[in-house]
């Protein structure tokens, strides 16, 4: 089952790519339909989810691959996975029927995000280190196409960048891999095995210098500051498409390692380094919200409060390795925090790149000075955008809300200093009012005059992200329940 | 020390025991070259090229099943008195030597149709620009002499994988060196160019074997015996009295099989003879003298002087360091895609350095491996730029291969998939050789081998860079001039679909091979 989900999107982007004689239109469609069909697989997988119990896996499959060195092919869901599985679909859904009416090299395009999509697919269901290693780093040769072959401006410079960053961060991840194979007893890359051997438990140097090497290569995916600067760039240049997949998916796969790799594996240097990781939390939520603040390029701003929110997860995680009394309930809540804000995230900044796009194909220009009044011309962009705003920084009602709520209440039950980032809240909220305030109110002026509203495919990619976005604040239970077990298990392993 | 030399006494002769199943292969691959060079002298000219083919891919092919065939228990050991060992290592690298040296000739042979294009000038003994050779051109001559020379080259490849003396390793050295260095000199287009490449590979080439044979010398004194197995006993047994021969001798072997890799600061050969040898020539000895030569690396430090290591070893780390750094920086700057290969290989010399420096069984079966890996990829890649042409000759600067993605989709995707093995992009076999070079370095190279891991890991990043600008170059970059390729190409096509599928195989099941590999690692004493 899980295999299907993961291959399909690849064999059929082997099949558009080697198909010359494919029309526009049907590799377009094909694109949906893929990406359709896989939503429904995985709602077909959430029905049938049963909670695997502590460090076990559900819909496993374990098939032996390279068996000299260790490594199989094995995959499985659990409640930190199986909600980001569900969200990687809906995303890529989302760009799918954006970029129905996209012109350029559509066969290409629809090859390369059904790659993006299994391998994104991939890194998340792997439970082998090699298996993740493999799919996380496929995700970056995928992305360096999509954004040098789609992107605008200076996209092979940004592309380049995004590709070096990145592709040096998965070598160190790697070198932490290979660190964790070492010193594993038997010798494994198998993730569950390695999680019950919690191998270097009793070498704390070595121990140290590994979690080191896996914490900076997850970083600079995240990522954190001051690993971030590769960002900023590869999302301004990047089409709307491939930014909500770089932003909604991608980072995910960094933040995601930390609960699935780093943490449960090694328990007690990520307690050692707790204090460290809070700290660069606290920094890239303070850090990113200011720079987004003083931005004046939309997609910039958003690429920004990207580093905002992932900070706030890493904040949480941090705090979870901060052992004391009897905090194991608020432990919980913040790792609970932390999966919703990495679903949420990704639904709303796909939303608010999707609709940038929008921007972009209508007025040529991110420029939030050459807008104004936008309201009176595209009253259901301004609406939708307006959601997206609100949902981002954190509207009771919405998904953000529910994230920010549960990581600061475990945070600050740990460690009340955690407080300091609470203004990173504040700032952006100020910042998205601003934005919404300087492109939507006022006088219609500037690119603003004769913009056209939202077009159906346009308002049925962003609306369905935000509806789920809506449900999720509204009726949380239907996702917590599937997270919290996972939850108190990964808090239970921490706190070996 | 004489009493170790064990000298026959005076009138007698001792037949030295010679079996005869184990050298088969490398005796088939010689006896083809010789009747390869008596074809050169007495067939009629037009049918030498049909035969010298006919003859060279049923000479390897031979070879590989005399290989293949018998039973491994019944080779394994050391014959000709001991001068050559047939062990797992050598058996793995003489098949993975005959199978890509098959591929290679297969490139050589390549004749492309059409008037004059292939890659090897009409009459090697010709002086540039003369009416002689502008006759034999008209003439539509060609030098079929490359075939007995590259099957020479490759038997004395296959002998200096499994040389158990440094004598019969020397010997080695210069049967698989000499050849080479007149197939340097052989390129149709650039004579000059190519000529000059040759003289330079055969001065740098004949210093480093002087080298070689001075730190045999050396070490003879200091063990008293010429045998690697016997280095490495008198070397556990020493009493210390000889010890400023060691050290000496270990640096001065240890030059001259530098120099056969490529590794820094002995490389600077390497693009100069890469850029001026013939492309099928470029990619026949990038894949398989490094294979050679790492083979003979192998033998000589993990048998004869493993026991000394902690004396020679932070030397050949250095080194190892050296290589890669040199090696990834350089590429950066080239503007020429032969010369951007060859400082590659320098750093992918490098990288099989540093899991040489594991010293560990399991190092040997990550270093063969990788040699596999990278030889596979590597000979395709040759023979792509072989392919590439603007007016006939080959368009080797980087400028005019902009925009080959949109003209030749075929050329570039075979080419993308290659560089990204380069750069160890995982499903490729790249990755796969590099995982499996550098694991043995972190687990049992200590301090050292975990910075080199560091560092190969900052110089991979930075070859990454170059391989992805290619990639760029290729698809996101306006065509300019009139690049084409040379049609049709019939064996260069067989040859660059092995490649780039071994490069996918191995990077998907790499099981397999990694397997062999492992188990064919323990060297016979």
């Amino acid at each position: 089952m899980l295999s299907l989900i993961v291959f399909l999107p690849l064999a059929v982007a082997v099949v558009v790519a080697a198909v010359p004689s494919l029309g526009a239109a049907a590799a377009r469609w094909a694109w949906v339909a893929v990406s359709a069909v896989e939503l429904v697989l995985v709602g077909v997988l959430w029905a049938g989810y049963e909670d695997p119990g502590p460090n076990g896996l559900a819909f496993e499959e374990q098939v032996p691959w390279i068996p000299g060195v260790g490594s199989s092919y094995h995959v499985g869901v659990d409640g930190l996975s199986l909600p980001l599985v569900a969200m990687t679909a809906v995303v890529f859904l989302a760009c799918a029927v954006y970029a129905l009416r996209d012109g350029e090299r559509p066969r290409a395009q629809t090859a390369l995000f059904l790659f993006l999509q299994g391998v994104s697919l991939g890194v998340f269901v792997a439970a082998d280190l090699i298996v993740f290693f493999v799919f996380f780093d496929l995700s970056i040769v995928g992305m360096y196409f999509v954004i040098a072959g789609w992107g605008h401006g200076n996209a092979a410079r940004s592309a380049l960048k995004f590709f070096l960053y990145t592709f040096l961060g998965s070598l160190a991840l790697l070198l932490g891999f290979i660190g964790l194979y070492v010193a594993s007893d038997p010798h494994t890359f198998d993730i569950l095995e390695l999680v019950a051997a919690t191998p270097l438990e009793d070498n704390p140097l070595a121990g140290g210098l590994v979690l080191a090497a896996i914490l900076v290569g997850l970083a600079v995916k995240t990522p954190t500051v001051p690993f971030h600067t590769w960002l900023p760039p590869a999302h301004t240049d990047a089409p709307a498409t491939g930014s909500a997949v770089l932003a909604g998916v991608l980072l995910k796969m960094g933040t995601y390692g930390f609960v699935r790799i780093a943490m449960p594996i090694l328990p007690e240097a990520w307690r050692g380094w707790a204090w460290v990781i809070v700290v660069v939390g606290i920094v890239s939520v303070l850090y990113g919200a200011f720079v987004a603040l003083a931005q004046t390029n939309l997609k910039r701003m958003i690429a920004y409060t990207s580093v905002n929110h992932m900070g706030y997860i890493i904040l949480a995680l941090g705090a979870v390795g901060l052992i004391a009394g009897d905090t194991a309930q608020a432990r919980s809540v913040a790792v609970t925090g932390a999966v919703v804000q990495m679903v949420s995230h990704g639904l709303i900044t796909a939303a608010l790149f999707l609709l940038a796009g929008v921007m972009r194909t209508r007025a040529g220009t991110y420029d939030m000075g050459a807008y104004g009044g936008l309201a009176t011309p595209a009253p259901r962009f301004a609406a939708l955008f307006a959601i997206a705003a609100f949902a981002s920084l954190g509207l009771p009602g919405l998904s953000g809300f529910i994230a920010e709520f549960q990581i600061f209440a475990g945070s600050i039950a740990v460690a009340p200093v955690t407080a300091i980032a609470l203004p990173g809240i504040l700032i952006t909220a100020a910042l998205f009012l601003l934005a919404l305030q300087r492109v939507f109110t006022g006088p219609t002026q500037g690119q603003s005059p004769g913009f056209a509203d939202l077009h159906g495919r346009e308002l049925w990619s962003v609306g369905p992200l935000l509806a789920l976005s809506l449900l999720i604040g509204v009726l949380p239970q239907v996702l917590l329940g599937v997270i919290e077990p996972a939850s108190a298990a990964l808090v239970d392993l921490v706190g070996r | 020390m004489t009493a170790l030399l064990t000298l026959p006494a005076a009138g007698e002769f001792e037949m030295a025991d010679i079996n005869y199943v184990a050298i088969a292969p490398m005796i088939v691959v010689f006896a083809a070259a010789v009747l390869g060079v008596l074809v050169e002298a007495f067939a009629p000219r037009r049918l030498r090229y049909p035969i010298q083919v006919g003859l060279a891919v049923l000479a390897l092919v031979i070879a590989f099943a005399a290989l293949v065939l018998p039973d491994a228990d019944s080779v394994t050991g050391t014959t000709v008195a001991g001068t050559l060992a047939v062990d797992g290592p050598s058996r793995f690298l003489s098949g993975v030597l005959l199978a890509l040296g098959l591929v290679g000739l297969l490139v050589m042979a390549e004749r492309f149709g059409g008037e004059g294009p292939d890659a090897f000038t009409p009459m090697g003994a010709a002086t540039p620009g003369s009416a002689i050779e502008s006759a034999a051109a008209r003439a539509g001559l060609a030098t079929t002499e490359v075939f007995p020379l590259a099957l020479f080259s490759l038997g004395g490849m296959m002998m200096f994988t499994s040389a158990n003396d440094l004598l019969s390793m020397f010997v080695a050295l210069e049967v698989l060196s000499l050849p080479l260095y007149i197939l340097t000199g052989l390129a149709r287009r650039r004579r000059l160019l190519s000529q000059e490449a040759a003289l330079k590979y055969f001065l740098l080439g004949a210093f480093s074997s002087a080298f070689f044979l001075f730190g045999a010398g050396l070490i003879y004194g200091y063990a008293g015996s010429i045998r690697i197995p016997a280095i490495g006993e008198a070397a556990a047994a020493s009493s210390g009295d000889l010890e400023p021969l060691l050290l000496p001798g270990v640096a001065m072997l240890l030059v001259g099989l530098l120099f056969k890799v490529g590794a820094v600061p002995f490389h600077s050969w390497t693009p100069d003879v890469y850029q001026g040898a013939p492309s099928p020539v470029t990619g026949f000895m990038a894949a398989c003298t490094k294979i050679a030569a790492f083979g003979a690396l192998l033998r000589l430090v993990y048998v004869g002087l493993e026991s000394t290591r902690w004396e020679w070893r932070p030397g050949v780390v250095v080194i190892a360091a050296l290589t890669m750094i040199v090696g990834a920086v350089l590429s950066v700057t080239q503007t020429d895609i032969k010369r951007l290969l060859a400082y590659s290989s320098v750093a992918h010399a490098g990288f099989i350095l540093v899991g040489l420096l594991a010293f560990d069984i399991t190092a040997v079966g990550g270093v063969m491996f990788y040699l596999v890996a990278y030889g596979a990829s590597t000979i395709a890649a040759f023979a792509l730029v072989n392919m590439v042409r603007e007016n006939g000759a080959e368009a080797t600067h980087l400028s005019q291969w902009a925009g080959l993605g949109r003209r030749h989709p075929w050329v570039a995707a075979a080419m993308t998939l290659l560089l990204l093995a380069f750069a160890g992009i995982p499903l490729t076999s790249g990755f796969t050789a590099k995982v499996a070079a550098f694991m043995p370095a972190v687990a049992h190279g200590g301090l050292s081998g975990v910075l080199l891991v560091v560092i190969g890991v900052l110089a991979s990043a930075v070859t990454a860079f170059v391989y992805v600008k290619v990639i760029v170059l290729m698809y996101f970059t306006a065509p300019s001039g009139d690049v084409g390729l040379a049609q049709p190409a019939l064996l260069s096509v067989v040859a660059i679909a092995v490649g780039v599928v071994l490069t996918v195989l191995l990077g998907v099941v790499p099981g397999p091979l990694l397997d062999l590999a492992a188990q064919s690692s323990t060297f016979v004493r």
